[in-house]
């Protein structure tokens, strides 16, 4: 669900290995066509995308963590039910995009190790802290709503794994925006106090979900590769300009303000936002978010852990695999 | 340390009766037992099949797309295979 500033490429196609095929590939690509793994490509576009998959792939992963603290607190049975779902599908998205990253040729372990080792980045968005119940509404409601926007334009992405394995992500993604906003309309429709908590998540969160979509335009680097490529179909600012002008109306609704006393409304209909506080996502990309440290231990404890059992596992197919050949042989 | 490399199966589910497996993705597991079982937990937490084909990625031959012109050109140039190739009168109707 959640891609942020990852889709950014890593130079352009300068110097590539072979003109001739790197122009009938640009071709496939303006003719709309999707490239598939065994299909020959410039190998920035290549790297890239591993990238961008992976990152994406860890930022689904990673993402459990903070919604995965509220579990055993949910209010209500049906409460607690539905975030487990939703914390599931975290887990099948990361499953699903490693599996595209892969067909790239980097081994899963060689990703996991990536991110293990904080070589790998993930989405900024989850080095926050979940600290009530309406962080968890908040979550839904505006993260996964960020995702939405990000990941729709994804489903038309020009690799075809990586297009295919976002189709089913945002299939799933609808259930976990309207799950948050269900928990925000009841905070918000209850009493002083809960809506109080509600108002406190959104002033936390809203300026963390608008650096979601990446720095603005004039300084996101790269982007024009990936606009070329057709990994990339919408500008970071458009699509934060999108979210904003779907969240605006539903704040509303809620009785929430938005904690941007500068934003307003041009002759458009589009709302414009405050100056980004930038120093911020810099601080929180380069691990000194509020979170960083706590997450990454997290998931390392999470793969040490779980060391034994990948291991029994192997240990296991060994021997039913040595048992079978001994039997054939007899 | 990185674990050693578990081996990768293709998954395929058939939706309703009387349609064919088709192809959702893939998954890592150390046999079949395991791999239909996080085929399970993966591909279908919402009611997506009624049977699950899980196959190693590596018992899979595949074409070559790099001579996808040379085996497909055959079918491509024989477009009277296909029924609007043929004109019927429209006082026929449909058929």
């Amino acid at each position: 669900m959640y891609t942020q500033a990852l889709n950014s490429s890593d130079g352009d196609d300068r110097g590539v290995e072979d003109v001739a095929r790197a122009n009938q590939f640009q071709a496939r690509i303006d003719a709309d066509e999707r490239i598939e793994p065994n299909d020959w490509m410039p190998a920035a576009y290549r790297k890239t995308l591993t990238r961008q998959i992976s990152q994406h792939a860890h930022s689904e992963i990673v993402g459990m963590l903070p919604e995965g603290n509220w579990i055993t607190r949910a209010p209500s049975l049906r409460r607690k039910a539905a975030l487990l779902a939703k914390v599931q599908d975290e887990c099948g998205h990361g499953l699903y995009l490693y599996a595209a990253a892969e067909t790239l040729g980097t081994s899963r372990e060689e990703l996991v190790d990536g991110m293990l080792s904080g070589k790998a980045k993930y989405s900024s968005i989850f080095n926050y802290p979940t600290l009530t119940w309406a962080d968890i509404g908040t979550i839904g409601w505006l993260v996964d709503g960020a995702a939405i926007m990000n990941q729709i334009p994804l489903c038309r992405c020009s690799y075809g794994p990586y297009a295919r394995a976002m189709i089913r992500v945002c299939k799933e993604e609808s259930f976990h925006q309207r799950q948050g906003f269900e928990i925000m309309v009841t905070l918000c429709r209850g009493t002083a106090e809960q809506k109080a908590m509600a108002q406190n998540a959104l002033d936390r969160w809203w300026w963390p979900v608008l650096m979601m979509f990446g720095p603005p335009d004039q300084v996101s680097q790269h982007s024009d590769t990936s606009t070329k490529w057709k990994i990339k179909r919408f500008s970071n600012d458009e699509l934060r300009q999108k979210f904003i002008d779907a969240t605006v109306p539903q704040a509303e609704f809620l009785g929430l303000t938005i904690p941007d006393p500068g934003m307003k409304q041009n002759e458009n209909g589009n709302w414009e936002h405050s100056p980004i506080d930038w120093d911020e996502f810099k601080q929180v990309l380069a691990g000194n978010g509020p979170c960083n440290r706590d997450r990454l231990a997290a998931r390392r404890k999470a793969h040490e852990e779980g060391a034994w059992v990948r291991e029994a596992a192997m240990a296991y197919a060994e021997k039913r695999k040595s048992r079978q050949r001994a039997q054939a042989a007899e | 340390m990185a674990t050693p490399n578990v081996p990768l199966w293709e998954v395929f589910i058939r939706s309703r009766n009387g349609l064919a497996h088709k192809h959702v993705g893939s998954l890592h597991a150390t046999d079949a037992t395991l791999a239909l079982q996080a085929a399970r937990d993966i591909y279908t937490r919402r009611g997506e099949g009624l049977s699950i084909w899980v196959v190693p990625s590596n018992a899979i031959t595949a074409s070559d797309p790099a001579e996808k012109g040379m085996m497909f050109e055959p079918a491509e140039t024989k477009i009277y295979r296909h029924p609007t190739f043929y004109d019927v009168p429209d006082e026929v109707g449909h058929m």
